[in-house]
C-alpha cells in the first residue's frame, strides 16, 4: 500500500519535480509549499479571509505526499487538532487571520507550556474584530508575541516577499522543533495575496530539522534546556498537561519551586538563545545618520524611500526583521547608539516602533498607517524628509 | 498487559468482572502511585474509572494502545492522572479537537475521552457535533453530573430546570440539555444513556463503544453529592444513586410515554447502534489513492 512508503521519501520525490523551478505565485500558495519544504505532514485550518489559500494549497498538495488536511469547526479545534497531531508524530501547522488567531490564543498557551512544536501562520488583516476583512494590516505583531497568558517567549518570523513566504514556513518548522515551541509565521493580507517570482529550492536544500525522541516519559518535561519528545503509542504513557507539571509531566500545581523552574525553563529556552535568534537584513548601514527599521510588507515601501533618500544624497541606513520574535535587542541597542534617528513605518498605531523604543537611546519616529492600504514610498520618503 | 489470569475462561472473567479479587489484575492500567483520587465522598467517579479499567480488561486492550484525552473538570481526573496510559490533559471543553488530530496520527490507537457536562456539552458542545458528524472513531464518555462541581457548583448545560445551584440561587429557569440524544441526531455509530447506578449494563455499554468502529458515545449520569446534592436535598452519594434507580426509563418504555410523563426522567439504554464509515479509515484511503495518482512513488 502506498501510504507503507516512508513519507520522507515520498515528500522528497514530490518535491524534486519543482526543483529550480520559478513559478508565479501567490504569497499564501507559497506560504503551503514552505509547510512542505518544511516536513508538514498534518495541517488543520478553519477558513478566512485572507489565509484561506494556504489550505486550499496544501488540500491539493498535503494528500499527494501521505500527509492529510483536514477542515475543523472553528480555530479553536485547528490548534487543538494540530497539537493532537504532533503528539501523534506530525509536524504540523494551522493557518488563519485575526479573528481565528484571537481564537487560538489559548491552546497557542498550551503549546508553549506542553512544549509542542508546531506552526501558525496569522496572514494579518486589519482589525480590530471583523475589521475590514478583506484588507491588510500589521496589528497583531504584539498579539503574536503576548496574545495567550502567563510568561512566556515566542518566536515569530515576518516574510516581505512571496519567496520569504515559502523559505520562512519552512525555516518555522525548524525552529519550532529545534526550541519545542510554537513558532508563528506573521504574513499579512498584502503579502498572502501579493503575487511574484518565486524559486522553489531543491528538495534537500532546506535541511529538516528532526524531532528529538526519546522512549522513557521520566524527562520529557525538565531535565534539560529542551528536552527530548516521546511520540503517542510506544509504550511510554507520558502524561502531558496545560497545568503546572514536573519533569515527568505529572501535575503539581501547588509547590512553588516546581512553577518557578518549569516556566523560567520555558521561558529561558528562546531568551538564553535570543542571538541565535537574530535575522536582521541590513542595507546602507555603514555610514547611516538615521535608518529605517521595518518589517513584512511595511518593508517593501520602506525599501524604496531609503533608495530615494539615498539618491538625494541622504545619509540613511535599513534594517529589515525577518525574525521579530524574540526582538533583536542587542541589535537595535547597538544601532540606535550611532544613529540620530530611527524611523518605523508599520501597518498599524505603533506596536514595533515602542519595542525599538525601548532599546534605542537614539529618537524613534512611528510611521503608522491603517485603513487597509500599505505606505506608498512618497508617505514614508515625506517624513525621512522632514526629520532630516 | 499486566497478568491475567490463564486459568480463566472468557466467561469466568466476565462473570467475576466486579469482584474485588479482579483488583490485581487491573492494578496495571492505574497508576497506582498516585493513589488514593482526590475525588469527594460519594463521588461516581470512581465508579467510572473502576469501570472504565474492567471494560479495557474485558476487551483485552493493551495500554500501550490506548490514548486518552481529556479536559478541564472533576471527571477528567478519570484518566488524568490515575489512568496509565498516554494522556493528553487538554483546555477546558477541547478534548475531542486534540483528540482528532491524534486519531488522525494514530488510526490504530483507541483513542478515549472521558470528561464532563460543562467540558463536552457546555464550552466544548460544537467539538463532539461535529465529531459526531465526522463519524471519528473516538471513544467518548461524557460523565454528567448536572453541574460545575470543580468551580463549586455553578449550573451547567446539563442542569434541570428548577433547580438551586451557586450561580441560580432562585432556580434554573432553563431547560437541559439532552445531550445523548444531540450526538444521536448529530450522527454518531453509538450511543448511549446510563448512570452510575446501573454499573453492569453501564459496564457492557462502555465495552460495546470500545469494540465499535465509529464515533462512540456514553452518557453517564453520575452523582455529585458535594456541589449538586447539596443543593438539591441529596445529602449523600447513594440519595442521588437512589433517585437514579426509580427515575430511569428504558429507551423502550419512554418510546410510549408521553412527554409529560417523561418530565424528570433519565431516559436509559440504547439510543443508537450503526455502522457507518469511520472518519480516518476513508481519509487513510483516500491519501494512499491520492498518493498512488500523485507520481510521488515514482523516481
Amino acid at each position: 500500500m502506498a501510504l507503507d512508503t516512508d513519507k520522507k521519501t515520498l515528500r522528497r520525490k514530490y518535491l524534486k519535480r519543482f526543483s529550480g523551478e520559478t513559478k508565479f505565485m501567490q504569497g499564501d500558495a507559497a506560504c503551503a509549499y514552505g509547510a512542505l519544504y518544511g516536513g508538514c505532514d498534518f495541517f488543520a485550518g478553519y477558513p478566512i479571509t485572507p489565509a484561506s489559500e494556504i489550505a486550499e494549497v496544501l488540500a491539493v498538495e498535503l494528500p499527494n505526499i501521505g500527509g492529510y488536511c483536514i477542515q475543523m469547526e472553528d480555530e479553536i479545534a485547528s490548534i487543538g487538532a494540530v497539537i493532537g497531531a504532533v503528539w501523534g508524530g506530525a509536524r504540523a501547522m494551522t493557518a488563519t487571520s485575526g479573528p481565528g488567531f484571537s481564537l487560538m490564543q489559548e491552546n497557542i498557551g498550551y503549546a508553549v507550556m506542553t512544549e509542542t512544536p508546531c506552526v501558525i501562520v496569522d496572514v494579518q488583516r486589519s482589525g480590530p474584530s471583523t475589521g475590514q476583512a478583506t484588507l491588510p494590516a500589521q496589528g497583531d505583531i504584539m498579539q503574536a508575541r503576548w496574545g495567550t497568558h502567563g510568561d512566556h517567549e515566542m518566536i515569530a518570523l515576518a516574510p516581505t516577499t512571496v519567496q520569504e513566504c515559502l523559505t520562512l514556513t519552512a525555516d518555522a518548522f525548524n525552529l519550532a522543533e529545534e526550541f519545542r515551541n510554537p513558532a508563528i509565521v506573521l504574513m499579512d493580507g498584502e503579502v498572502g495575496h501579493l503575487r511574484e517570482k518565486v524559486v522553489f529550492p531543491g528538495p534537500t536544500e532546506i535541511k529538516i530539522k528532526e524531532r528529538r525522541l526519546t522512549d522513557s516519559a521520566d524527562r520529557v518535561f525538565g531535565g534539560e534546556a529542551i528536552p527530548p519528545m516521546v511520540e503517542f503509542g510506544h509504550g511510554s504513557f507520558v502524561h502531558i498537561t496545560g497545568s503546572t507539571h514536573k519533569e515527568t509531566g505529572m501535575r503539581d500545581v501547588f509547590t512553588r519551586e516546581v512553577h518557578d523552574r518549569l516556566v523560567r525553563r520555558i521561558y529561558s529556552k528562546i531568551d538564553d538563545r535570543r542571538d541565535e535568534l537574530v535575522r536582521v537584513e541590513e542595507h546602507f548601514m555603514e555610514d547611516a545618520e538615521t535608518a529605517v527599521v521595518s518589517l513584512g510588507v511595511a518593508a517593501r515601501p520602506a525599501m524604496g524611500a531609503v533608495l530615494r533618500a539615498r539618491d538625494k544624497g541622504k545619509k540613511v541606513g535599513f534594517l529589515r526583521l525577518l525574525i521579530v520574535w524574540p526582538f533583536p535587542d542587542k541589535k537595535i541597542s547597538s544601532v540606535g547608539k550611532r544613529l540620530k534617528r530611527i524611523f518605523v513605518p508599520e501597518m498599524n498605531l505603533g506596536q514595533i516602533s515602542r519595542e525599538i523604543q525601548r532599546f534605542a537611546d537614539c529618537e524613534v519616529i512611528s510611521i503608522p498607517k491603517i485603513g487597509g492600504v500599505s505606505h506608498t514610498v512618497q508617505d514614508i520618503y515625506s517624513v525621512l524628509e522632514e526629520k532630516r | 498487559m499486566g497478568s491475567r489470569n490463564a486459568d480463566m475462561n472468557e466467561q469466568q472473567v466476565s462473570e467475576s468482572a466486579l469482584d474485588v479479587s479482579a483488583r490485581s489484575r487491573l492494578a496495571h492500567y492505574l497508576r497506582e502511585e498516585i493513589l488514593p483520587t482526590a475525588f469527594c465522598p460519594g463521588c461516581g467517579c470512581g465508579t467510572v474509572l473502576n469501570l472504565f479499567i474492567h471494560t479495557l480488561d474485558r476487551c483485552g486492550i493493551d495500554q500501550k494502545d490506548l490514548i486518552l484525552v481529556t479536559g478541564i473538570g472533576c471527571s477528567s481526573w478519570i484518566p488524568s492522572p490515575y489512568l496509565k496510559a498516554d494522556t493528553l490533559h487538554t483546555t477546558h471543553g477541547r478534548p475531542i479537537a486534540f483528540a482528532t488530530g491524534a486519531k488522525v496520527m494514530k488510526p490504530d490507537k483507541h483513542v478515549v475521552i472521558i470528561a464532563g457536562d460543562g467540558d463536552l456539552a457546555g464550552i466544548g458542545g460544537n467539538h463532539l457535533i461535529h465529531a459526531a458528524r465526522r463519524n471519528i472513531g473516538l471513544k467518548v464518555f461524557l460523565v454528567n453530573n448536572y453541574i460545575y462541581g470543580m468551580t463549586g457548583g455553578q449550573v451547567s448545560p446539563t442542569t434541570p430546570a428548577g433547580v438551586c445551584t451557586t450561580t441560580t440561587p432562585y432556580g434554573n429557569l432553563e431547560p437541559p440539555m439532552r445531550i445523548a440524544e444531540v450526538v444521536a441526531a448529530a450522527g454518531a455509530d453509538y450511543v448511549a444513556r446510563w448512570t452510575t447506578h446501573h454499573v453492569r449494563r453501564l459496564m457492557y455499554s462502555m465495552e460495546t463503544a470500545m469494540r465499535k468502529g465509529g464515533f462512540s458515545f456514553v452518557e453517564i449520569i453520575s452523582q455529585c453529592p458535594v456541589n449538586y446534592g447539596r443543593k438539591t436535598n441529596f445529602k449523600e452519594g447513594l440519595d442521588m444513586l437512589g433517585h437514579f434507580r426509580s427515575n430511569s426509563v428504558f429507551v423502550e418504555a419512554a418510546s410510549k410515554m408521553t412527554e409529560s410523563a417523561l418530565e424528570g426522567k433519565i431516559i436509559i439504554g440504547t439510543l443508537m447502534n450503526r455502522e457507518r464509515v469511520e472518519f480516518t479509515k476513508a481519509l487513510r484511503d483516500f491519501t494512499a489513492e491520492r498518493v498512488s495518482q500523485s507520481g510521488a512513488l515514482e523516481d
